[in-house]
């Protein structure tokens, strides 16, 4: 059985602890959570939670099932082989001298990413994208020497007109 | 009008047609308990420990069809409910558990009595509720008991603060509920029901696999029906047992690790297996690769994450078991199936695993066929778990629903005592029987009291074999006869009885047992028998753990029929 990175979106009851039943749901299946992100949604008292996990097919249908069951729970779609968009958001604090500096800047206009903060000695990095996006830059900027890093969950959403969730 | 939280409670309870609670007081719900004192249509029926109100609650659930509630303080009594809350969520037993919490402005700070008991209960509730204001009261109440009974139904926690219970508020009891993300969907797909149909027609070898799902959906009647008409072969799981009459001639037993070997044996060899409210429990199924490699599957099942979990399956069916089987009876062909029953009644013949062997002594199986003979098969057995429980199943025929009561899922030992408890006051017309290990009798002893307090007529018959029987029979098979930990020693049952006020008989001779059960039986009372069996008794036939069903070890001595009744199906005809 094949395992990838599923992406599961979900709009849930804005309950207290109800990202607790979520998480415990995951880990009493044995699950890992690759990535979570939880905001507003459209409706109000209703949030979207994306989840990235991996498994396969079969087995991510079956948490997405129990998933389904929790109670304040409205609905959970599988999302993975649908055109999608994701994005993910890091904050990257890299150490800069004065002579690094520019050639930092230059990466950083490449990634289309923004420099947020500047001291010293250092940059704070501020980027948007896919995962490999992400990736790509953090390891371009790790040459330089990363002091710290905040990385968001995925969020996703499907592509053009099709149905929402 | 504003009332107190407490008699918001009540006055919810009366709503919903509770006229019974089992619990036990503390700090947290005395202004609970102080209201409900003023209600003479609740009946409170106090247990010795709060598992044994879980229990009670839950049997009186499976008895009756309503939803059981029990009650207990914070802290302590809220963690001593945890097993008999976990035994319901395993068993899909409607309940609602209600526990006192510590006063709000005290939540989270370690006050006395004070644990995280929703933190505890979530992963076995189907939901559970920690209230912070009165007001929220009426809906939390009325939303529990919906989920509780409906769907699959399961226990429901609310978690109340001390506060809460004095706290005003009006009380406007809703008429709905209202849940954007909880939907019942009663009717199955009508495509798939009618592929179902197609598969049931063609098939020249099929079972039926019938669950707990059958009882819960009230849905006997509509298998029967089904039964009769396709003339297909009906083995139980163990909670499906009693789901479908035993006298019946198309009733072929238990399926599962300690099932009857014919039923195992037909398993193997279907073509079709129509599996009805049940779950593929791993003690049913035996190895999963090897289960059932012949057949096409055909699961319905109310719970939509239930199918597929742990079988491939042909045809699921998400939907309640009535309103399926109503949909799906009409498209299914009368049928005659005349070769295939007729192979199963030779199995049945020549391996019949409800024959009981040649003994001096007393064997639990023994007992357990008297106690049918004696009831005539009319009460309800409540058992404890291990070798007792299987005796139970196989040795006494079961023709009403829900008359046989055990602790499938969760295996609890304790169970048998508060849960036969439970079910006589849920059913007091009827003969109740806990049939009860020498060891799971002993983790519940307590609940004498209580039946005693509560006049409630149960008849116990402890199968006394000096050991932790099943662990023992594993020992004996797989761990080369070391009895680590199982060898039990025991008081004398019968003073404990006499202590609590229960007359009781010890019953060490064969010829014994039968008057025994008679002299029970013509007590108006608790009564208990303490019967010496065999120790080193095995139950027969069995799947080994990691076995498939066809690799099933067979009773390795002889047996003898007994008379011409031995047969499950002969003697009710
Ligand atoms: C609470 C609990 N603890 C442990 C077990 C494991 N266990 C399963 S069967 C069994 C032996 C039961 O002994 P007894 O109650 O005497 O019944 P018997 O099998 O002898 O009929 C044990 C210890 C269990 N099921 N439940």
């Amino acid at each position: 059985m094949e395992t990838k990175i599923h992406t599961l979106v979900a709009l849930v009851r804005d309950k207290p602890g109800v990202l607790n039943r979520i998480a415990s749901l995951f880990r009493r299946r044995g699950f890992n959570i690759d990535s979570i992100a939880v905001g507003p949604s459209v409706e109000t008292g209703l949030s979207r939670v994306t989840v990235g996990v991996s498994g396969s097919d079969a087995e991510v249908e079956q948490v997405r099932k129990q998933w389904e069951k929790v109670i304040d729970v409205v609905k959970v779609s599988d999302i993975t082989s649908e055109p999608m968009v994701t994005r993910e958001l890091a904050l990257i604090k890299v150490k800069a001298s004065r002579v690094e500096r520019s050639e930092i800047i230059q990466i950083v206009d490449i990634f289309r990413a923004n420099i947020i903060d500047v001291a010293h000695d250092s940059l704070t990095i501020e980027v948007t994208g896919d995962g490999n996006k992400l990736s790509s830059l953090y390891i371009l900027l790790k040459d330089f020497g990363i002091k710290e890093i905040a990385r968001t969950g995925r969020i996703a959403m499907t592509r053009g007109a099709g149905k929402p969730l | 009008m504003k009332i107190s939280g407490a008699h918001i409670v009540c006055e919810s309870f009366l709503k919903e047609n509770v006229d019974v609670v089992f619990g036990y007081p503390g700090g947290a719900v005395l202004p609970f308990y102080d209201t409900l004192y003023q209600y003479d249509k609740i009946r409170h029926i106090l247990v010795r420990h709060e598992q044994g109100a879980a229990h009670a609650a839950d049997a009186y659930a499976r008895v009756t069809g309503k939803v059981g509630v029990c009650i207990a303080t914070s802290g302590p009594g809220a963690t001593n409910l945890v097993t008999g809350i976990a035994n319901a969520y395993l068993d899909s037993s409607p309940m609602v558990a209600i526990t006192g919490q510590v006063a709000r402005p005290f939540i989270g700070k370690d006050a006395f009595q004070e644990v995280d008991i929703t933190g505890i209960t979530l992963p076995i509730t189907k939901h559970n509720y920690l209230v912070m204001k009165a007001s929220d009261l009426p809906e939390i109440i009325k939303e529990s008991f919906y989920l509780a009974r409906t769907g699959r139904p399961g226990p429901v926690h609310i978690d109340i603060p001390r506060d809460v219970f004095t706290e005003l508020a009006e009380f406007n009891y809703p008429d709905k509920v209202t849940f954007p993300g909880y939907k019942v969907k009663p009717q199955g797909h009508p495509t798939q029901i009618k592929k179902a149909a197609a598969l049931i027609n063609a098939a020249q070898q099929p079972v039926i696999l019938a669950g707990r799902g059958v009882l819960v959906s009230n849905a006997t009647g509509e298998l029967k029906e089904l039964v009769e008409k396709a003339q297909i072969p009906v083995i139980t799981t163990l909670l499906g047992i009693s789901c479908f009459p035993e006298s019946h001639a198309l009733s072929f037993g238990m399926i599962g690790m300690h099932g009857t070997a014919y039923a195992n044996m037909a398993v193997d060899a279907a073509d079709v297996v129509i599996a009805i409210g049940m779950r593929f429990d791993d003690r049913a199924t035996g190895r999963i690769s090897g289960f059932a490699p012949r057949a096409k599957i055909v699961h319905i099942d109310v719970d939509a994450a239930e199918i597929g979990k742990n079988v491939r399956v042909n045809v699921p069916i998400v939907g309640d078991v009535k309103h399926v089987l109503k949909s799906l009876n009409p498209l299914i062909n009368e049928s005659s199936r005349f070769a295939w029953i007729t192979q199963l009644e030779c199995w049945r013949e020549e391996h019949p695993s409800t024959d009981i062997r040649e003994c001096d002594g007393i064997l639990p199986q023994y007992v357990i066929n008297k106690i049918h003979e004696v009831t005539g098969g009319n009460a309800t057995i409540v058992t404890g778990v291990g070798q007792n429980q299987m005796w139970s199943a196989r040795y006494f025929w079961y023709n009403k629903p829900n008359s046989f009561i055990s602790s499938g899922g969760l295996g609890t030992m304790g169970f048998e005592l508060p849960a036969a408890l439970g079910a006589k006051i849920g059913r007091p017309e009827e003969n109740v029987w806990c049939v009860a290990g020498d060891g799971g009798f002993q983790m519940t002893i307590q609940e004498l009291a209580t039946i005693v307090q509560e006049k409630a007529a149960v008849k116990i018959a402890i199968i006394n074999n000096g050991f932790l029987g099943m662990v023992r029979q594993w020992q004996e098979l797989f761990y080369e006869k070391r009895y680590a930990a199982t060898p039990l020693w025991s008081p004398d049952f019968v003073k404990i009885a006499e202590a609590y006020g229960i007359p009781g008989l010890r019953v060490t001779d064969k010829l014994q047992v039968l008057p025994a059960i008679q002299q029970a039986m013509e007590y108006d009372g608790p009564f208990l028998i303490d019967f010496v069996v065999e120790p080193e008794e095995n139950i027969y036939p069995m799947v080994p753990p990691g076995a498939s069903l066809a690799e099933i070890m067979e009773e390795p001595r002889e047996t003898v029929h007994m008379g011409k009744n031995s047969s499950k199906h002969i003697s009710n005809l």
